[in-house]
């Protein structure tokens, strides 16, 4: 309870704030409330999608010309203003967005530098904008009569954005879209195996980080009354970025904290430096690169989630909400051909990893392709789920071709698979681990997840994530975050995560390595109850005992080829096979 | 625009295009080997410049405290480093590197500054005092953050880039300086007057570039790092200090660095801020370039100088719109060749 007490206390202050402070205090106040909203935007981009822009200072002049422009010369009302600015930042955005995201993440940043630094020199030479002197005697903001023209009526606009904005994001995190934006930042070929389009969800965060930098510059021009570009440059842009940074872009208060830091840290210098060196400089900026540095030497995540953590947090138990279950997938007649490589080739360079593979899968079979290590089982494996693509040959599934589909294509057709190296969110819940498996399931976006209309499909889904969790035997562990488990407990969650999924072929590599007997044996057993559930699973394994004792038939891969195929007792006297995995005796 | 004004716009272009090109040389090279997208690349250009002006004024550049105090500093974590037994490095190698060696080249400086008329002299002290502030700035700041994720090392070397200029303009304040011209040439061919200048910065470059296409071709040191470029753990596990490669890397960058300074100091005014505008610039070459080809790098930033040159012709006030604006279809582009989803394996 003690983080909902800080919560409340927080607000509390900030709803006395102006009745108490002093005039310069409450200014300052709405300026860390207006970075603060523009830092929440690079909370969700940078803390917990992993992409970082320095052009969001940019998107705040965005939103301050347009009503500048619209309002002194075309004496539009500020309230049609602020749709016309994020309008304009919307189709800017989705732009800048579109051809900057599907690169990798170092794309973003330098990309959004030169957007930056192009848009401030148009700011700053067009004879519209008012060129470097720019424009005044922008009107207030007027609403029912009232003009919110000083500084303490301003302060309850400002920061009830913020506060709205913040509460939207919470919102926004703790939903489907939520779930999934947080694969961005390093489990993304993941993501996209269970349907995610991670390219579209990173332009939407980037979308919506913009929007909200405009929605900020909106607030700036009508407060100030005057819009020049200096405040819109580069330099404006990284103060942004450190503010989350500092503040810890992985935490929603980090940014009002990061913005309410570094804006009073920037006054206190401002002050304080003066004083003690005789020489007027730049000297705060050499104090605040230095302080920045060092902070980040002791503290990676910034600030707040270094506190956060010692703040207990109130246990989470299961709240049992009448729900029905989500609709489940006809699974094929038993005995269908479900599965069929023809051909299969794949070579990295010189080497053929898999090499003219070709062989059938029926419903409702357990099939294991075993080989000694460096067969090119996992290949296989990524082939199927559209990771890599096949040089040759063709995979059909469920009567698809499936070779050159794309993962998450892949994903709907009702594949899903586990990972030789686990790919979990391990700072996220088991539970939530679990419920992203289950997001071809649901459909509601990022829209709905912020207003709060998508609680009966998230209901839904969760119900099938605890079942699912519940069933591979981790359902006492459901709130822990998953990288507190052991490696054996983290290959099941990975198993609960596929059968969110509502697989009709599961894919499953390595699933017994680390377990112990009698986790194996537990394993084992579930399988077997998945076969008769109608579910057909192909395994990959090294653990022989586990693979004799539980496939329908076995695939036998070596240096790429298949070996040998089989019953398990066929395979056990297969020479070949002996040969292979013991070496021949000559 | 007649053919007089195109060739000469020309030959501007190409001046700073090689310029741009070092830069985006020094950038690819820092970012292959440790990750860091290096911002502060431009401040070496600065300090390199101003420092040569100021020695040439007969005054003693301020640049000299930075490298002092820098030294002391990477001395003091290294000391403390052999005390809690986390290093076997031998104290006494960083403690002259790091005090005695600084000091050397202020000494240096102080005496050059005597000598106003003795370019060669400033040139070398210039070097001197501009290229260990490379791996002083490696040491101090990113060293001990090396397995962070390329975001925070950003920050970070923004975070450098604003200490430096803080710095820059402490010790050489908001007045811009510009070297004195070297001994001048001018080439006459056809209608086009050629400055001696101009050669000099298209020569020096094209020779640095081959050096370091020898440096990384033939040198077991350049092959150490291309190593560590292409795969960290394994360059590790042969042997290959990730600290040692990261400093090399950091000091070739300041070299580069220093030359462009000198290259440009007696063309253009340098202000303590000017060198971030450069080094963008040779980021955009070198983003063209996809960051890790130096041949397309080059191309890139020659580009660069091209579209500056002929946009502050024909419109002037918008040569930097322009020029930036430039890094989105080349953005495209590269979007448009990429079709599948990349994973970063971040910790």
């Amino acid at each position: 309870m003690m983080r909902r007490t800080l919560t409340l206390a927080a607000l509390a202050l900030l709803a006395v704030a102006p009745l108490v402070l002093a005039e310069y205090h409450v200014t300052l106040m709405n300026y860390i409330g207006l970075a603060g909203i523009v830092t929440l935007g690079l909370v969700l981009l940078t803390g917990v999608g992993g992409l970082t822009s320095f052009g969001q200072a940019a998107f705040v002049g965005l939103g301050a010309y347009t009503t500048a422009v619209l309002t002194t010369r075309y004496g539009v009302s500020p309230w049609l203003t602020l749709l016309a600015g994020l309008a304009l930042t919307f189709i800017v955005s989705l732009c800048l967005g579109f051809i900057t995201l599907r690169l990798s993440g170092h794309y973003l940043p330098l990309g959004t530098i030169a957007w930056g630094i192009a848009i401030y020199f148009v700011f700053g030479n067009l004879d519209l904008l008012g060129r470097y002197s720019g424009i005044a005697e922008i009107p207030p903001l007027t609403a029912f009569g009232w003009s919110l023209s000083n500084d303490r009526s301003f302060y309850y606009l400002i920061w009830a954005v913020a506060l709205l904005a913040l509460l939207v994001m919470r919102n926004l995190l703790d939903s489907r879209s939520g779930r999934a934006i947080r694969t961005l930042r390093n489990r993304s070929l993941m993501a996209e195996n269970f349907g995610v389009d991670t390219a579209r969800l990173k332009i939407i965060i980037f979308v919506y980080a913009a929007l909200l930098a405009a929605m900020s510059g909106w607030l700036y021009a009508h407060f100030l009354r005057f819009v020049s570009p200096q405040p819109f440059g580069l330099n404006s842009s990284i103060d942004y970025q450190f503010m989350a940074v500092i503040g810890g872009a992985t935490e929603l208060w980090g940014a009002m904290i990061g913005a309410a830091l570094l804006t009073l840290l920037k006054e206190w210098l401002k002050d304080l430096l003066p004083k003690v060196m005789e020489q007027s400089g730049n000297f705060e900026t050499i104090v605040f690169g230095l302080l920045v540095i060092a902070m980040l030497h002791r503290t990676r995540d910034g600030l707040v989630p270094y506190f956060v953590r010692l703040i207990p947090a109130a246990p989470r138990r299961l709240q049992s909400v009448k729900t029905r279950p989500l609709p489940q997938r006809a699974q094929p007649e038993r005995g269908e051909l479900i599965l069929q490589l023809k051909g299969v080739s794949k070579s990295f360079g010189a080497l053929a990893a898999v090499k003219d593979l070709s062989f059938d899968m029926r419903s409702g079979e357990i099939l294991g392709l075993i080989g000694p290590n460096g067969a090119g089982k996992s290949t296989v494996f990524d082939l199927m789920t559209g990771v890599l693509s096949a040089d040759n040959g063709e995979i059909h599934f469920c009567g698809a071709r499936i070779d050159d589909l794309t993962g998450r294509e892949i994903a709907r057709c009702g594949l899903a698979r586990t990972y030789q190296h686990v790919r979990l969110l391990p700072s996220m819940s088991v539970l939530d681990n679990a419920a992203i498996g289950a997001y071809l399931r649901g459909r509601e976006g990022v829209w709905s997840a912020s207003l709060r209309l998508d609680r009966a499909e998230e209901a839904r889904l969760r119900h099938e994530a605890v079942d699912q969790v519940g069933w591979v035997g981790l359902g006492g562990r459901l709130f822990d975050a998953a990288g507190t488990l052991p490696l054996g407990s983290q290959r099941m969650l990975e198993i609960a995560r596929a059968l969110c999924a509502d697989p009709r072929l599961l894919l499953l590599d390595e699933p017994a390595a680390g377990q112990r007997y009698q986790e194996k044996q537990a394993l084992a057993e579930l399988l077997r109850a998945l076969r008769q559930r109608g579910v057909s699973i192909l395994l990959v394994e090294h653990d022989m005992e586990f693979v004799m004792g539980l496939v329908d038939r076995i695939v036998v891969m070596n240096f790429g080829e298949k070996l040998a195929e089989g019953s398990p007792l066929e395979i056990r006297r297969n020479s070949a096979v002996v040969e292979a995995y013991l070496g021949s005796v000559t | 625009m007649d053919l007089a004004i195109a060739l000469w716009l020309c030959q501007d272009a190409v001046t700073n295009g090689a310029i741009y090109a070092l830069i985006a040389l020094a950038l690819v090279v820092v970012f292959t080997v440790t990750r860091v997208i290096f911002v502060p690349q431009g401040e070496f250009i600065s300090y390199a410049a101003l420092s040569l002006a100021t020695l040439q004024s007969g005054k003693v550049p301020g640049t000299i405290y930075v490298l002092i105090g820098g030294g002391i500093l990477v001395a003091a974590l290294d000391t403390v480093a052999v005390l809690r037994r986390k290093s076997v490095q031998p104290l006494l190698g960083s403690l002259l590197a790091n005090i005695f060696l600084p000091v050397a080249i202020a000494a240096a400086a102080w005496w050059s500054a005597s000598r106003p008329n003795d370019l060669i002299l400033q040139i070398v002290v210039t070097l001197a005092i501009v290229t260990p502030l490379g791996p002083i700035l490696y040491r101090l700041a990113f060293q001990p953050l090396a397995d962070a994720s390329v975001l925070v090392l950003l920050i970070i070397a923004v975070a450098v880039h604003y200490v430096l200029t803080g710095f820059g303009l402490a010790f050489f304040g908001g007045e811009g300086l510009r070297a004195r011209m070297f001994p001048d040439l001018q080439f006459r061919i056809g209608i086009l007057n050629i400055s001696g200048q101009s050669i000099g910065v298209i020569i020096t470059s094209a020779l640095l570039m081959v050096l370091l296409a020898l440096i990384f071709g033939r040198t077991t040191y350049g092959k150490a790092l291309r190593a560590t470029a292409i795969n960290r753990i394994g360059a590790r596990l042969v042997g290959i200090s990730y600290e040692f490669s990261g400093r090399l890397s950091f000091a070739l960058a300041a070299l580069i660095g220093a030359v462009s300074g000198i290259l440009v100091s007696p063309i253009t005014t340098i202000y303590y801020d000017t060198g971030l505008m450069i080094s963008l610039k040779g980021f955009i070459g070198a983003i063209i370039g996809g960051m890790t080809s130096y041949a397309v790098a080059v191309i890139g930033s020659l580009m660069v100088g091209f579209l500056e040159s002929y946009a502050s012709f024909l419109a002037s006030s918008f040569k930097e719109s322009i020029v930036f604006t430039l890094i989105i279809p080349v953005l495209l582009w590269r979007s448009l060749m990429t079709r599948r989803v990349e994973e970063e394996d971040e910790s």
